[in-house]
């Protein structure tokens, strides 16, 4: 018995002692980092460099050439930043960075070159399951993608300069492609040329703000299955499609500038099966089609400019619930246009530059309702050839006669409470 | 051109601005320009209104001036023609005295508010532009009224004409055109309706404009066809020779009519 206890008590010691080592190790191993913590200046092969790296390292780039591709990234805590005139050159051959560590931190490189692969989707940083990655102020120049994240989580995607080479949409990838993220945030990068300059498929809180996406193949910024999600304060310019974002829902988008998006297909904000979400002070500047909403519910339009668009909003029947309010629409050629007598949405309390009832109180709201679908809207819904008969007095006298005694233009859509002067500065 | 032509044309000018029209045609231009500067600020946007004045005023006063202006004319005509004056030097000089003064009144009445707001070398050529087509109705809807005013010698009845004539290519010719759209929407009309729209000068006039000032709207899925054919070279230069047919046949018509009538 006694035995028995002493065996014990010994046993518990060792256990005691083992743990306290373990626990010693585990505390001793952030106080020897910081002495682990090198800053190495590499000048040859980077690749060789990053092998070599411990977690913590900080590898200063060296101004120069390299022609280096696929150069892989499997250790955690390590920063690449690059000194002014750092350029790696894929030379047409694969991706140039992946990395597949958590916090790595890619810093003001120039990269180009990455090649296009009709098999592979090669770009120039790609991020495959990691957390924490860092990509800032690089410079991205033809290459088939520029950042693709895939499976990544809480990373940052800053001032990075992107610009694509393909000249068709099938020859080339997107400027920022985030699959299957969470918690990204997108912030003051500049991205042209590309297929979209923004893509997200199955994002989740993602926020991407302050960016401009210009003159790319497809969309500005194409958004897909994401939710909880906000872009704000970007703008979008020439793009050939616009922005496009479907089937997501708590989508806040707002600040952003949509202007210029000019085509058969480009829209400002093309809306596909989106729920509760938001479209709040934006700005659409001689858009083809400023708004085009399908089967998307819930969504309030407030406190935007429509100026000079082909068509403001352009709202499906499917579409139901919407609210737009505080808008200013200005001197675009057909505020509002649908495809139904029927109608579920609301206006109220905008600003229509076509509305020409009167205000006896000075209340700022007209004493009129207006009826922003025009019987020409309808008309070249039905005839789209018929856009070829715009700005004809015939066309203004059929406006005339529908507005005086309405027969074929949604009974339902009215702005009751039309605002007699712009809300917006 | 001799001198008689100029000499000719010159009286004929003098005669325009002792009477008041072409300063009133003129006020009218610059206040309607200037209010729009006042009111809506930028000059795109006075462009794009001033698009619509030009393609409803133009034509109308054009049309209705002019088959006046050639009745009113008469006598002095007939007194001119005892000279040794050839009748296609008379006609020349008739023509210019009314086209000259108003496509200067015109242009120089929207221009002058474009270059008091600054903005005139900033939009030189999209006003250029307008004012070409501006013009080009001018000269169009005169050569129109002469043709009427050399037709029928009464009066009421050539001014009626020109009433319904300006009617016939402002509203019913459109209204013809929505016709065909709606009868034959099963077929493909993008070619026809192209070729019948380029019939009607004034339509062609409108057409032409749009592709320049208010493109979005016509990036449209059928909106590109036009686009793309009005806004290339070749569509261009149809819209000129269009245009300069407009001119030519009526204008020729009249100055025929002229040189055989019996005064």
């Amino acid at each position: 018995m006694e035995f028995a206890m002493k065996n014990l008590s010994r046993r518990i010691f060792i256990l005691l002692f083992l743990l306290l080592f373990a626990g010693s190790s585990l505390l001793a191993a952030p106080s020897a980092s910081p002495s682990a913590e090198r800053e190495i200046r590499v000048s040859g092969n980077i690749a060789k460099a990053v092998e070599n790296a411990r977690p913590g390292d900080v590898l200063r780039i060296v101004a120069g050439l390299y022609e280096e591709t696929e150069i892989t990234i499997k250790t955690s805590r390590i920063s690449l930043l690059a000194d002014p005139g750092a350029i790696i050159d894929g030379g047409g051959k694969g991706h140039i960075f992946i990395i597949n560590a958590d916090s790595v931190t890619i810093d003001g490189f120039k990269l180009r070159n990455t090649g296009l692969s009709h098999v592979r989707d090669w770009a120039a940083i790609r991020v495959e399951s990691a957390v924490f990655a860092e990509i800032r102020n690089n410079e991205l120049e033809n290459n088939m993608f520029g950042i693709y994240l895939s499976r990544t989580k809480d990373s940052l995607i800053e001032n990075n300069r992107i610009s694509g080479g393909g000249d068709r949409e099938s020859n080339s990838g997107n400027g920022i492609h985030l699959f299957d993220t969470e918690r990204i945030q997108v912030r003051g990068n500049i991205i042209q040329h590309h297929r979209d300059g923004i893509y997200l498929e199955f994002a989740k809180e993602v926020r991407i703000t302050d960016n401009k996406a210009t003159d790319n193949r497809r969309y500005g910024l194409h958004y897909m299955f994401s939710k909880d999600s906000e872009y704000s304060r970007n703008e979008f310019r020439r793009n050939n499609a616009g922005v496009a974002v479907m089937y997501s829902q708590n989508v806040d988008m707002s600040g952003n500038i949509f202007a210029d998006n000019l085509g058969p297909a480009s829209y400002g904000i093309l809306l596909k099966d989106i729920d509760n979400s938001l479209i709040g002070n934006n700005h659409f500047l001689n858009n083809t089609i400023g708004i085009y909403s399908e089967g998307s519910n819930n969504v309030r339009v407030e406190h935007n400019r429509f100026e000079r668009n082909g068509w403001a909003v352009k709202i499906w029947a499917n579409s139901t619930r919407n609210v737009f309010t505080g808008n200013a629409f200005t001197d675009n050629t057909f505020d509002v246009a649908t495809n139904s007598s029927r109608h579920y949405n609301t206006f109220e309390r905008n600003y229509w530059s076509a509305y020409d009832g009167y205000d006896l109180e000075g209340d700022g709201i007209g004493d009129v309702p207006h009826r922003p679908v025009r019987l020409y809207s309808i008309i070249v819904e039905r005839n789209p050839i018929a856009l070829i008969l715009h700005r004809s007095l015939f066309i203004d006298f059929l406006d005339l006669a529908e507005r005086v005694m309405p027969a074929l233009t949604p009974q339902t859509l009215v702005d009751d409470y039309p605002l007699m002067k712009s809300p917006l500065p | 051109m001799n001198t008689n032509t100029l000499k000719l044309i010159k009286y004929q000018l003098r005669d325009v601005m002792r009477s008041r029209w072409v300063i009133f045609y003129l006020l009218f231009f610059v206040l309607v320009t200037d209010a729009l500067f006042r009111f809506g600020g930028t000059g795109d946007r006075v462009l794009l209104s001033l698009m619509n004045i030009v393609l409803l005023v133009i034509p109308l006063v054009s049309i209705m001036l002019g088959t006046m202006y050639l009745y009113n004319s008469r006598e002095y005509t007939e007194l001119m023609l005892c000279q040794p004056v050839k009748r296609q030097q008379m006609f020349t000089a008739l023509f210019s005295g009314l086209v000259l003064p108003l496509s200067a009144t015109v242009a120089a009445g929207i221009s002058l508010p474009f270059i008091w707001n600054g903005v005139f070398i900033s939009h030189f050529s999209a006003l250029v532009y307008l004012l070409a087509t501006a013009v080009g109705l001018t000269i169009i809807f005169s050569a129109l009224a002469f043709a009427i005013a050399l037709l029928t010698e009464d009066k009421i009845k050539g001014l009626g004409l020109a009433i319904v004539l300006w009617l016939f290519f402002a509203v019913i010719y459109d209204g013809l055109i929505l016709l065909v759209i709606y009868m034959f929407s099963h077929y493909p009309l993008q070619q026809p309706v192209l070729v019948i729209s380029m019939l009607n000068p004034l339509d062609l006039a409108r057409i032409a404009l749009l592709i320049q000032f208010e493109a979005s709207t016509l990036m449209g899925f059928t909106g590109a066809v036009f686009q793309r054919f009005f806004g290339s070279g070749t569509g261009q230069l149809t819209i000129l020779l269009v245009m300069l047919t407009w001119i030519g046949i009526p204008l020729g018509w009249a100055a025929r009519r002229f040189v055989q009538k019996d005064f």
